[in-house]
C-alpha cells in the first residue's frame, strides 16, 4: 500500500518480535549455556564445560534407558499412527452416508486425548481388573498385566496416542478429497486396479501431507509428557520414563537446571537431526503439484 | 471394439448374472466398510461412554461391571468428588481454569491477528528473516526453552501467578496460529482493503473493519483450538502454579488421584467427566470450525 511508512509492518509485528526475543531466542541460547554449567537455583551457575554431557553419555544409566525408551516409543507410535490414520481416511473417502458422523466420532479423542482426565481414564481401563481386561475375559482371553510388565506398560502409552489418530486422519482425508477423480478413471481405462491406483496415484499425490503429518507427529511424540507422567509415572523399571519426564524431574524436582538443560539439548539435537533428515530426504519422495522434480 | 462384439454374443441371461454379481459385490463392499467404520468407532468411543456410566457407579461396581449402565446409580462420586479433599471445591478449580483460558484466548486472538496482518500485507526490512523465524519457532520443541523461561518468570516475580501462562500467548507466542492466519489472509484478495484505504481509512481501521470480518472463520478456529489446548494444558500449570487455591482443573484432578485414588474411584471418574464436559460441549457446538481449521491450516493434535 503506497504512502505507508515502510516500518508500519514492523509495528504490527512488534508483539511477536518482543516475544521472540524474550521467550524464544533468549531461552534458547540460555539453555545451551546452562547445559555447560552446574546450577541448582540457589547459587550462581558454575561453568563446568562438557561435564554434564560426559556424565550423560558415560555414567548415567537412567539417561541411556530413558533415551532408548523414548526412541522405541517414537519409532513405534508415529508410523503406526500415520498408517492407521491414512487407512481410516481411505475407508472414509467413499460416497457413504453418515461420513460426517464417523469423521466427528473419530476426531473426538484428538480433542480430549491430551487432557489429564483421559490419562486418568487410561489408568482405570488398563488396571488389572479394569475395562480392557474385563473385555478380554468376556471374549475368552487371559487378562493382561498392563502396568506391571515393561513392554505392556509402554504399549498402553502408545495406544493412548494411537487412539488420537483423528487429527492426522482429517488432514489425510482433506488431501484425498482434493484428488482429481478423473485420474483414477483414466488409470482404470488403462487397466489399473484399485491397489495400483492407490500406490501410483493416491500415495504420490498426498506425499506433502504425509510429510507434514510425519514431522508434526514426530516432534510431538518426542515431547510426550502427560500420558506417561499420569498413567505409569515412568515405571515399571523406568520402562515408560520418557526423556521429557526425566528432564522435568531433574529440573523441577531435583533442581539440577544445568544437567536438565543438557538432557534437553540432547533431545533437541535428536529431534532437529531427524527433522533435517526428513526435509533432506523429502526431495526424493515428496511430490508437489507443478514441480517437475517429482 | 472387441468388447462390443463379445458383449453382443453373450446372452441376456449372462448379462443379468454379471450385473447381479456386480451389485452383490458392491453391497458386500458397503456392508464391510460400514462394519469396519462402526466397529472402530465403537472401540474408540466405548472408553468415553463407559467413563460416563462408571461415574454413576458405586466404587465396588466400577471394577466389576464392564457395561455402561450402573446397577445402583448413585451421585456419590459427583457430590463427594466436587467437595475434594482440599478446602476448595471443584467450582474454584473450574473458575481458575476459566481465568487462565479466557485472557489467554483473547490475547492470542488479538496478537496473532495483528502479526499475521503485518506479515501478509506489508513490506518491511527484515521480513524474510522474521518469517523464517516464525517457521523455526513452529518446529522448535518447547522442551529446549522451558527451563530458561522458568528462570525468566522467576526473576520477574511471576511464579505462582497466571502471567507465565498468559503473557507468551499475548505476544503471539503460538507460531502455529500466526502461520495459519497468514496463510488464510494471503488467499484473500486485497481489493476491499485498498478501497477502504482510498476512502481514507488508516491501516488500523482497515484491519478492524475490513480484515477481521474477512478472516473470522480462521480466527474462530484459532480461538477454539487455543481454548481446547489451554483447558487440557497440564505441564504449564504444573511448573508455574504452586498454591492449591490457584490450581486449574488439570492439576486438581492430578491431586485427586494422588489423595483419594486408593479407594474412592468414582469421585475421580466423576470429576474427570466434568472436566471433559466443557471441551466436549464446545467441540460439538463448533465442530465445523475444528475440522475446517485442521484441514486447511494443518494443526497439530
Amino acid at each position: 500500500m503506497s504512502g505507508d511508512n515502510r516500518f508500519m509492518g514492523l509495528i504490527y509485528l512488534s508483539p511477536y518480535i518482543l516475544g521472540l526475543m524474550v521467550f524464544t531466542a533468549l531461552p534458547f541460547l540460555a539453555s545451551l549455556y546452562l547445559s555447560f554449567t552446574n546450577y541448582n537455583l540457589m547459587d550462581a551457575p558454575v561453568f563446568t564445560g562438557l561435564a554434564n554431557y560426559i556424565k550423560l553419555f558415560t555414567a548415567d544409566r537412567t539417561f541411556r534407558k530413558s533415551l532408548w525408551v523414548t526412541l522405541i516409543y517414537v519409532f513405534t507410535t508415529v508410523p503406526l499412527k500415520l498408517a492407521f490414520a491414512l487407512f481410516m481416511a481411505v475407508i472414509l473417502n467413499y460416497k457413504l452416508k453418515f461420513i460426517n458422523v464417523f469423521r466427528t466420532a473419530y476426531y473426538v479423542p484428538s480433542i480430549l486425548g491430551g487432557s489429564i482426565a483421559i490419562a486418568v481414564l487410561w489408568r482405570y481401563i488398563f488396571a488389572d481388573v479394569g475395562l480392557v481386561n474385563m473385555g478380554l475375559q468376556l471374549i475368552g482371553f487371559e487378562p493382561v498385566n498392563w502396568f506391571g510388565d515393561p513392554t505392556n506398560a509402554l504399549f498402553t502409552i502408545t495406544l493412548l496416542r494411537l487412539w488420537q489418530f483423528g487429527s492426522a486422519m482429517v488432514i489425510f482425508l482433506a488431501a484425498l478429497q482434493s484428488i482429481d477423480k478423473t485420474l483414477y478413471e483414466a488409470a482404470s481405462i488403462d487397466g489399473a486396479g484399485k491397489w495400483t491406483g492407490f500406490v501410483y496415484i493416491t500415495l504420490p499425490l498426498i506425499t506433502p501431507v504425509i510429510f507434514f503429518n510425519l514431522i508434526m507427529q514426530m516432534v510431538q511424540a518426542f515431547q510426550e509428557f502427560n500420558g506417561p507422567y499420569i498413567i505409569t509415572q515412568g515405571g515399571p523399571l523406568k520402562s515408560t520414563y520418557l526423556l521429557p519426564i526425566y528432564i522435568y524431574d531433574e529440573a523441577f524436582k531435583r533442581f539440577d537446571m544445568g544437567y536438565a538443560s543438557a538432557i534437553a539439548w540432547v533431545l533437541f539435537v535428536i529431534i532437529m537431526a531427524l527433522t533435517l533428515i526428513a526435509f533432506w530426504s523429502s526431495r526424493h519422495w515428496v511430490y508437489y503439484a507443478g514441480d517437475k522434480r517429482g | 471394439m472387441t468388447e462390443h462384439i463379445l458383449q453382443n454374443t453373450t446372452t441376456a441371461r449372462d448379462v443379468e448374472t454379471v450385473r447381479a454379481r456386480e451389485l452383490r459385490r458392491h453391497r458386500i463392499n458397503a456392508v464391510l466398510r460400514y462394519a469396519l467404520l462402526g466397529g472402530v468407532g465403537l472401540l474408540m468411543l466405548y472408553p468415553l461412554i463407559w467413563l460416563i456410566g462408571a461415574s454413576f457407579k458405586t466404587n465396588s461396581e466400577i471394577f466389576a461391571n464392564p457395561g455402561f449402565w450402573p446397577e445402583k446409580p448413585t451421585l456419590d462420586g459427583y457430590i463427594a468428588g466436587w467437595k475434594t479433599s482440599t478446602p476448595y471445591t471443584f467450582g474454584t478449580f473450574f473458575l481458575n481454569t476459566l481465568w487462565i483460558v479466557i485472557p489467554k484466548v483473547i490475547g492470542t486472538a488479538i496478537s496473532c491477528t495483528a502479526v499475521a496482518y503485518g506479515f501478509a500485507r506489508f513490506e518491511f526490512p527484515g521480513k524474510k528473516i522474521l518469517f523464517a523465524s516464525l517457521i523455526a519457532t513452529l518446529l522448535l520443541p518447547n522442551v529446549v526453552t522451558r527451563i530458561p523461561q522458568y528462570l525468566i518468570f522467576r526473576d520477574l516475580g511471576w511464579l505462582d501467578s497466571y502471567l507465565p501462562l498468559w503473557v507468551p500467548s499475548a505476544l503471539a507466542g503460538d507460531a502455529f496460529f500466526v502461520f495459519m492466519l497468514v496463510q488464510f489472509l494471503r488467499a484473500i484478495p486485497r481489493d476491499m482493503e485498498e478501497a477502504a484505504r482510498v476512502d481514507g481509512a488508516n491501516t488500523i481501521q482497515t484491519l478492524i473493519f475490513i480484515v477481521v470480518p474477512l478472516i473470522m472463520p480462521a480466527l474462530i478456529s484459532v480461538c477454539l483450538f487455543q481454548f481446547m489446548w489451554t483447558m487440557n494444558d497440564f505441564l504449564g500449570p504444573l511448573i508455574y502454579i504452586s498454591s492449591v487455591e490457584k490450581y486449574p482443573v488439570s492439576l486438581a484432578l492430578k491431586l485427586s488421584i494422588d489423595t483419594t485414588e486408593a479407594f474412592e474411584w468414582n469421585r475421580v471418574l466423576a470429576m474427570s467427566v466434568l472436566s471433559l464436559a466443557p471441551a466436549l460441549a464446545v467441540f460439538f457446538l463448533a465442530q465445523k470450525y475444528f475440522i475446517d481449521g485442521i484441514s486447511s491450516g494443518g494443526i497439530k493434535g
